[in-house]
């Protein structure tokens, strides 16, 4: 037991979704449902009361057990809503669990976001004291460490500055240098590295693996496959809040990459797979047709393909967006497309009524390489709200059969393949 | 256990701590030495809570003078000049008023802010564990530079009109402690509230409002008519509070018995703020 860190037994988090959806967020809104709770209670309709309690709540985590050892980095992987954040919030005690125990030996530092309680006004310098301290850092510490960090954020001459006056990227870069120059024995990290750029998300791998290196005890979430196969050793899958698998992280990609919900080409949601709170959206199905309009899984890389997506929609709805990703299956995007990013097309969509709706688009030819990739799916109205979103909808594979190059038989790097047209001219 | 691994991390304790996650149920302990060890996070929010308040406004922190300075110019001619309020000993009436300002607005401000702390700082709530007494603690705290900035000017104003200090102003520490303790105990139950009901925060400056007359500001604690009244004003702790400072910088009537009703008062009220907070704190990273 003295060498175990974490140690995670019959855990349970229970959420309850009127809570979440229908908040009371005023006392009349309470005084009224305390009303009609009373009313209900003396109408005595006792049989069905079960059944509401039940449909009001979630299970984010159900009888979760597993060990960490001390300088193990471990994997957690599953898709959205699986509870993975929640499992790192009750790691990290930012929730309390309904049911079960964690013992945790040593001190514990969480990066659910980096520059967390980073404030507008105040300057890099300012900031950095400010997120260290939040983060769990000791004053002393925070000095020893500033150059360092300063340093790793490559914004020296911008120290001075608000950082409202900061481009993302160096924000993040800042960002990211104080979160990890956090040193506690046990760190539980979560998707940390989904932003930034290529070039900083490398960086970032890099100080996450040096981390590793120096034995602590790590808790690593992401659905960036790669950053899981290099990070880690061993890595749980989780699936609708309960823990599915506990395997070597090659063994657990492989299982969760195949983990079947994408049958044939087409995903279909079912009622209790989307959340309350996307209403009035109701995501019905993803489809992705080939040229002759037919749902397969495997489109030809040198013929166009349609994706559709089929929704409903309870009310009528203001500024929506549905669109899609496409990521590779190591998690690296591809891009990203919404069905009203054509101005003229937003101006005559504006607002959608009621109704059932497809929206669908065309990926032309010579688009994508040879591989297999995943197509997730966004409902939103920009800075308003989003509706609904999954990120892992439907998996699909490309095939390359007459694809340009295709008479060297070598694989070609890289996620696309266009058909360039190439001249080949004497120089004079 | 031997931890070699770790060994440039200077912060950490020789043998680690073990700590135990499960659900709370019911009353839970204080756990008051948490603030303690976490004192730097009050310190570092209380400094940005500071900091932030005069960015960008031209005038900086000539306003924590500005703010007092002119609410008593106002007082001073609707109060003292037009209406002719009495004061206690013939005080002038811009140093009696301004004594009384500087707890009030120490106790205002720290009330207002704490009240909204919680939901104010939500999005550290849901994403880094510290206890979150610390937020309105931090909050209450920031209030303190104003003060110190404002008393300068009361030191002028007491000057200009040939008011003496005694060394009865050793008291006035004790005097602030009650009124930040004051606002403090309300902050807490407020702040809670608040997660959950957003009507608080639409109540606070109603309630700022309403405590401002309840307190003996703008008049002076003399008018409230007999002995028992008087101990019955006593309950509202920032009459005492005001009385105390008005004894301890002018030299008016000790506060005597009052002071002690107002300790008690703010003793229940912060002991039960306490549990009551750390009763509700379990839920509030997730319906912040």
């Amino acid at each position: 037991m003295s060498d175990i860190a974490i140690r995670a037994e019959k855990l349970s988090k229970r959420y309850r979704i009127g809570a979440l959806s229908q908040r009371h967020d005023t006392l009349r809104d309470q005084l009224m449902d305390w009303g009609t709770q009373v009313a209900s209670r003396l109408s005595r309709r006792s049989n069905n009361g079960a059944g509401t309690e039940a449909m009001n709540e979630v299970w984010a985590l159900k009888d979760v057990s597993f060990d960490v050892q001390q300088g193990q980095v471990l994997g957690v992987i599953g898709r959205n809503g699986a509870g993975k954040s929640t499992l790192l919030k009750v790691l990290s005690r930012i929730t309390d669990p309904t049911e079960g125990t964690v013992t945790i030996r040593g001190r514990v530092g969480s990066l659910l976001e980096v520059g967390t309680g980073f404030h507008p006004e105040l300057t890099g310098r300012e900031n950095i004291y400010l997120n260290g301290a939040i983060l769990g850092m000791k004053r002393v510490e925070i000095e020893r460490k500033f150059d360092e960090i300063v340093a790793f954020s490559e914004v020296e001459q911008f120290i001075d500055t608000p950082v409202k006056r900061f481009s993302s990227g160096m924000y993040l870069r800042l960002a990211f240098a104080v979160a990890a120059h956090l040193e506690p024995e046990i760190l539980v990290v979560d998707e940390v590295l989904a932003v930034g750029d290529a070039e900083f998300q490398r960086k970032c791998l890099g100080k996450m693996g040096d981390v590793a290196q120096q034995g602590r005890t790590v808790m690593f979430v992401s659905h960036n496959m790669s950053a899981i196969l290099r990070l880690t050793q061993e890595t749980i899958v989780l699936d609708k809040g309960m823990l599915v698998l506990r395997a070597p992280s090659n063994e657990a990609v492989d299982f969760y990459l195949s983990a079947g919900h994408a049958k044939a080409g087409e995903r279909f949601w079912d009622l209790d797979e989307v959340p309350v709170s996307a209403a009035p959206f109701h995501p019905i199905a993803l489809r992705l047709r080939d040229c002759h309009g037919q749902v397969v899984d495997t489109i030809r890389s040198t013929e166009p393909c349609t994706i559709e997506m089929e929704y409903s929609l309870s009310a009528p709805l203001t500024g929506l967006r549905v669109g899609i990703y496409l990521n590779t299956m190591r998690g690296e995007a591809v891009f990203t497309s919404f069905d009203t990013d054509d101005p003229a097309l937003f101006e005559r969509h504006t607002s959608r009524q009621a109704g059932h709706y497809i929206s669908k688009c065309n990926v032309p030819a010579d688009t994508l390489n040879q591989g297999r990739y995943s197509l997730g799916v966004n409902a939103s109205s920009y800075r308003i709200r989003r509706y609904f979103e999954d990120e892992q909808a439907l998996d699909f594979n490309v095939d390359v059969v007459g694809a340009p190059g295709i008479q060297w038989s070598e694989p070609r790097q890289g996620v696309v393949r266009p058909r360039l047209e190439w001249k080949i001219e004497a120089a004079s | 256990m031997n931890k070699p691994k770790i060994q440039h991390n200077l912060a950490v304790k020789n043998e680690p701590s073990m700590l135990v996650i499960r659900p709370a149920r019911g009353w839970t302990a204080l756990k008051l030495r948490d603030l303690w060890i976490y004192r730097e996070l009050i310190f570092f929010l209380t400094w940005r809570d500071i900091k932030v308040r005069y960015k960008q406004a031209v005038l900086g922190v000539a306003w924590a003078i500005l703010q007092p300075l002119l609410t008593m110019i106002i007082f001073s001619i609707i109060m003292g000049y037009l209406l002719k309020v009495p004061t206690d000993n013939g005080v002038p009436y811009p140093v009696f008023s301004f004594v009384a300002l500087l707890p009030w607005q120490l106790f205002a401000g720290a009330l207002q802010r704490a009240g909204t702390s919680l939901v104010g700082n939500s999005n550290l709530i849901t994403k880094v564990y510290f206890p979150r007494l610390v937020i309105p603690f931090s909050a209450v705290a920031a209030g303190l530079i104003d003060f110190a900035l404002a008393f300068l000017v009361l030191l002028g104003l007491m000057f200009y009109y040939h008011l003496h200090l005694t060394l009865n102003v050793l008291w006035l520490p004790l005097l602030m402690l009650l009124a930040l303790l004051t606002a403090l105990a309300v902050g807490l139950w407020l702040s809670a509230l608040n997660v959950q009901y957003r009507d608080v925060q639409h109540m606070i400056p109603f309630i700022v409002q309403a405590w401002f007359y309840a307190s003996p500001v703008v008049y002076s604690a003399n008018i409230i008519p007999s002995a028992k009244w008087q101990l019955v004003y006593a309950l509202n702790p920032m009459a005492g509070v005001i009385q105390g400072f008005r004894w301890a910088l002018l030299g008016t009537k000790a506060p005597d018995a009052s002071l002690a009703v107002s300790t008690v008062v703010v003793l229940a009220l912060l002991v039960s703020g306490l549990y009551f907070f750390k009763r509700m704190e379990r839920t509030f990273a997730d319906i912040v």
